[in-house]
């Protein structure tokens, strides 16, 4: 149970931080937007080409907002130096990864939300009737991105070049979560929307495998 | 000395042998013709390196756990020796496919989840490089390691369950599939050798990561003075 509190207050601090300044959501999204509408000159976006192309498209946008998203999590408590007054902050460190993870998840998932219908409209493509399996899709693809993605940032946040490196490490990783996103997504926007449960389940098991991880060794990555 | 040229002898030797074999012993195979004998060399590279990648994950699981330099010298050296093997796996893949399935390349199960393993390797060693503090590289790296080593099964079970165009597993494949006894013969003498091999560079390289970290102590204890 202190964990739990411990990582609600964490998550706290996180989201104040935000959003008082908003300055990640906002490059964010405008950066999403970017992606999207570059990927749009490279094909032409008619309607059954954008139902097959689109998921991954979009999918691919969030991964690659994510790994600059992502990016100032650690690098910011280094600058700081407040890592080491974190980690004595909390009883169990698994603590503040749980809080960056929540953050994560919370900022990837509302830039997502509010990128939807842009997407939906600039590409002619309707989510309406299928919206609890999106938002259940971009849920779990969103917290296996920011699962992988903070355990990542902690050890690029150490290396040197790490803006380079932080994308080139989590973007392979990330490949089960990108390829299963991507096939559940498509099949929402198929005609005859359904939602593959299957895809739900390996990326539901992928959150928890990897979670599962970062609870055993996540420690070690805040070592001083 | 004696011991390391005598390893260099076994191995080479056993490699030779395994080649030679693969070309006169085995018989032809019936549809595929001359061009099969590549998956002598092939599959048994790949079966190599996966048990390299899986040396590499003990070391890392034992480095974190133990803290010995000797653990992280071992995961390095398995890192590299794993992706030179999987370099091999990569390079005569296609030169198979393209007569047998007319293209060089294709997105399916096997294929990428071999290719995201090399790739995550090859971030392992590039990650190796940017850390320049010893210790928090050997640590970083090691959990990395753990990493790359878990995701590979996931990747390939998110493949597979779309389709998948790798010939059916043909050791231990269950019905209807399996080897003509000879060629299995040869096969399971080409992984021994490739095994053997893969022990020898390993013994090498392994050497070589300790000599580096004699010279860098003799070095910093020459700077001390």
């Amino acid at each position: 149970m202190a964990l739990l509190s411990n990582a609600a207050v964490l998550l706290g601090k996180e989201v104040r931080t935000e959003f008082r300044s908003r300055e990640l959501l906002s490059t964010t999204m405008v950066f999403v937007l970017i992606v999207v509408v570059v990927f749009s000159f490279t094909f032409d976006p008619t309607s059954t080409e954008s139902r097959r192309f689109g998921p991954g498209l979009l999918w691919m946008a969030f991964l690659f907002a994510a790994s600059l998203m992502l990016q100032p999590c650690f690098l910011r408590e280094q600058v700081n130096d407040t890592l080491g007054a974190l980690r004595l902050a909390v009883e169990d460190p698994f603590a503040v990864f749980l809080a960056k993870i929540a953050a994560n998840t919370v900022f990837l998932l509302f830039t997502e939300l509010v990128m939807l219908p842009v997407f939906a409209a600039l590409f002619n493509v309707s989510f309406g009737s299928q919206l609890p399996g999106v938002l259940l899709t971009f849920l779990l693809g969103s917290l296996g991105i920011s699962i992988v993605g903070t355990a990542l940032a902690a050890i690029s946040a150490q290396a040197r070049m790490r803006e380079l490196l932080l994308p080139l490490l989590l973007l392979p990783l990330l490949t089960p979560i990108l390829v299963v996103s991507t096939e559940v997504t498509i099949r929402l926007m198929q005609p005859e929307p359904y939602l593959e449960w299957k895809g739900i389940g390996l990326m539901a098991a992928f959150d928890a495998v990897f979670l599962t991880v970062l609870w055993l060794f996540g420690e070690y990555l805040l070592e001083e | 000395m004696i011991r390391r040229i005598l390893f260099a002898a076994v191995a080479v030797g056993l490699v030779a042998c395994a080649a030679y074999a693969a070309f006169y012993v085995a018989p032809e195979e019936r549809t595929m013709g001359a061009i099969q004998r590549i998956f002598y060399l092939h599959a048994s590279s790949g079966w190599a390196g996966e048990t390299t990648f899986f040396f590499c994950f003990v070391a890392n699981l034992l480095y974190i756990w133990r803290r010995k330099p000797q653990y992280d010298w071992l995961g390095v050296t398995c890192a590299e020796v794993g992706v030179a093997f999987i370099t091999v796996v990569l390079l005569t893949g296609p030169i198979w496919a393209k007569p047998v399935w007319g293209i060089w390349w294709t997105w399916d199960a096997r294929l990428t989840s071999t290719f995201v393993l090399w790739i995550l390797y090859i971030c392992y060693l590039l990650l190796r490089t940017l850390l320049d503090e010893p210790e928090r590289r050997a640590l970083l790296s090691a959990l990395f390691g753990v990493f790359a080593f878990i995701d590979v099964p996931i990747v390939f079970g998110a493949i597979r369950w779309w389709r998948t165009q790798h010939p059916a597993p043909v050791i231990m494949g269950g019905e209807g599939s399996g080897l003509d006894p000879a060629m299995r013969k040869v096969f399971f003498f080409n992984v021994l050798a490739m095994h053997i091999l893969a022990l020898f560079f390993i013994a090498e390289r392994y050497l070589l990561e300790k000599s580096k970290h004699d010279a860098e102590l003799l070095r910093r204890e020459a700077e001390a003075r």
